[in-house]
């Protein structure tokens, strides 16, 4: 008995101690953007503002199913929501702010895998606050960090005052190595607009995607770039990063229109064997025959596929996913998806 | 005709409960309503997140977002009892000679008719209480299992294991089993004398309402279309046993089950809010309210036998009367 209109929307902040997390959310409770949010932290802390709707919560990853990774949620997550949500109307929206160490695939899941948070709730986007100073130190010793990029939807790029503009370059081409499908947001102070961190929609299959005009370098006219693209680098293979110590890797694959009885099964078992391997999935799908527009995207073993628009006039009918995760036969996919392709 | 005499509040009733034969109604925002010669109402949490029937002491004990934990009784009576600062309070029990238990977190707090309070720390949260009715026990759901202590004397708690995530815990009125639900869609079950696993599955939905039947002998549960009903009353419990499935509904899931004070029946709430009673022994149901605004959320017998207290997670709230 719910509807999207009636879904609080839940946007999870990830990064390291240090990145600007709190400076966001300060940011996020005071300034006047006319919603209230609803803030869930491991401790009050560093919040310097008094707010009934800050919740201090532990952070329990619970797994399920005998310990499978792609079956992990966060217990707490799903009684504070359940809690709130018996007195909506308090607030438009709810804030996830996760520990520095976070995995944050268990918090992602817990919005797709308990019906009742699922109900009430939708995933809006994983938005990773990143230190530019410190990201290549982190990344040698943790992979947290790296997990943390790897899942988000958004990177805020913070404190870049503190790097030279060589090193910037460096650290987003390293965070574009991570994930190439994310928008990363260069600031300091962690001033970045708070819409493109808040209500993004990117779990939003009818959104997911549309809002990414670089999704997988697609030309499709819009031209939204922000920021200086210096050491953007555009993969359109499978990319294990020249940066030492990075794990996560993402493969890229671009084909024409796809027969969908061949690619349904296709995707079900990469997903179903490779689950705990991919952190993330997205794609735009073209099917042949298919007026439409499919976009899908998936959490390790989670995938959520609908169709999403028509296609434009003129609009090259092509298909484009990424996953993201670790260890992945690149070679495997990509001959996989290829076999996928409709016969012309 | 069972008739219905409506209460229509706004908001998530957390418990419908009779105090000195008055219907009370907890709400999420803290405020209890009760129909006493008139609708009237007492303030108790800011923000009420649990609430436990207290049977020996005819109170309501309630814990929320302030983190402090209060005792309603009849007649508008709310007071503080205890305050665990700033964390909310998931869970309340009540259980023998006054005490109260309550949990913050990781921690169990049990205060004492006395006021005496003693913490109990573990190594994860707290998800769920319950005192045994008998001797000064209590049980702690938590993450991979349960947790006994007994808070009147020294010494090493009891650690009941079973993989997963255990969100609520009951005694059996004998004492003799533990039953918790769990995040994935089961009970779990332990024969407190040897330690036996019960594991009662195949839910399509979680379980969040659990009642025993008189004497104990029937464990009613929420959780699927119908009302599931376990046997208890051999050595072994239900172990292979079918359980009962009462009230079983096409379009609906069962969302709440209180069963009668003395008899083999139930009260079975639903996600729409209708209201059933069934008999256990032929299966044979009674309309007691239709369908209404939400889904139910509590429901309470009184002492006579004649009333069901129920609410509903959007407000409409009421009393059906079956003598009527």
């Amino acid at each position: 008995m719910s509807d999207v209109q009636t879904q609080i929307p839940v946007t999870v902040l990830t990064g390291y101690l240090g990145a600007g997390k709190t400076t966001l959310l300060n940011r996020i409770l005071s300034e006047n953007h006319g919603k209230r949010y609803a803030v869930i932290v491991n401790e009050f802390g560093e919040i310097g503002i008094d707010n009934e709707l800050i919740v201090e919560s532990d952070e329990e990853i619970y797994e399920m199913n005998n310990g499978c990774v792609c079956c992990t949620v966060r217990g707490d997550l799903i009684r504070v929501v359940e809690g709130l949500m018996r007195r909506p109307g308090r607030f438009d929206a709810i804030v996830v702010e996760t520990t520095g160490l976070a995995d944050p695939v268990p918090v992602a899941q817990t919005f797709f895998m308990d019906d009742d948070v699922r109900s009430k709730t939708r995933l809006d986007a994983v938005v990773a606050l990143v230190d530019a100073k410190h990201l290549p130190l982190r990344l040698t010793d943790s992979r947290e960090a790296e997990d943390q990029i790897a899942f988000a939807d958004v990177v805020v790029l913070n404190k870049t005052d503190l790097v030279t503009p060589e090193e910037l370059s460096k650290v987003e081409a390293t965070i574009r190595a991570i994930n190439p499908a994310a928008r990363i947001h260069r600031t300091t102070r962690a001033g970045v607009a708070l819409g493109e961190v808040l209500d993004r929609g990117a779990f939003d299959l009818s959104r997911a995607l549309e809002n990414d005009p670089h999704f997988l370098e697609s030309h499709d006219g819009h031209d939204h770039h922000h920021h200086d693209h210096d050491g953007h680098d555009h993969h359109h293979h499978a990319h294990a990063s020249d940066i030492h110590d990075v794990t996560v890797q993402s493969v890229s694959l671009r084909g024409g229109e796809l027969d969908p009885k061949k690619f349904f099964p296709w995707i079900e078992k990469i997903t179903q064997m490779e689950g705990p391997n991919i952190l993330r999935l997205k794609g735009i799908l073209a099917f042949k025959g298919d007026d439409e527009r499919y976009v899908i995207q998936g959490v390790h073993m989670i995938i959520e596929g609908d169709h999403q628009r028509a296609w434009k006039d003129g609009e090259k009918h092509e298909s484009r996913l990424v996953f993201i995760g670790r260890e992945l036969d690149a070679e495997r996919l990509r001959k996989s998806f290829e076999a996928c392709q409709a016969a012309a | 005709m069972p008739t219905v005499a409506p209460l229509d509040l706004e908001g998530h009733c957390v418990a419908a409960v009779f105090l000195g034969d008055v219907p009370h109604f907890a709400l999420a925002d803290g405020a209890i309503h009760r129909l006493d010669h008139g609708h009237k109402t007492v303030q108790a949490n800011d923000g009420l997140l649990a609430a436990f029937h207290d049977v020996a002491n005819d109170r309501l004990i309630t814990g929320g977002e302030d983190g402090k934990v209060f005792a309603v009784t009849a007649g508008g009576n709310a007071t503080e009892l205890a305050t665990a600062g700033k964390k909310w309070i998931t869970s309340v029990a009540a259980g023998p000679q006054g005490a109260v238990a309550y949990a913050s977190g990781k921690t169990a707090f049990v205060r004492f008719a006395d006021g005496k309070i003693r913490e109990f720390a573990h190594p994860r949260s707290v998800e769920g209480l319950a005192f045994s009715p008998k001797g000064m026990r209590f049980g702690v759901a938590r993450y991979n299992g349960a947790t006994l202590h007994f808070p009147a004397a020294e010494g090493k708690p009891v650690e009941l294991e079973w993989a997963g995530a255990h969100t609520g815990i009951t005694f059996s009125p004998d004492g003799a089993f533990l039953v918790t639900t769990m995040q994935e869609n089961a009970l779990h079950g332990w024969k407190l004398a040897d330690g036996k696993h019960m594991r009662m599955s195949g839910y399509p939905g979680k379980v969040k309402s659990l009642s025993w039947a008189p004497k104990g002998k029937w464990l009613a549960s929420s959780g699927a279309p119908a009302a599931i009903v376990w046997p208890f009353s051999g050595k072994d419990g239900p172990m292979g046993k079918a359980p009962l499935e009462l009230g079983t509904r096409g379009n609906a899931m069962v969302t709440v089950v209180a069963c009668h004070p003395s008899q083999d029946v139930v009260a079975v709430g639903y996600d729409d809010g209708m209201v059933m009673a069934v008999r256990f022994a032929d299966a044979k149901e009674v309309l007691l309210r239709r369908p209404g605004k939400g889904a139910i959320t509590s429901m309470m017998w009184d002492r006579q036998e004649r009333r069901v207290a129920f609410g509903s997670a959007v407000g409409d709230c009421g009393v059906i009367d079956i003598s009527a």
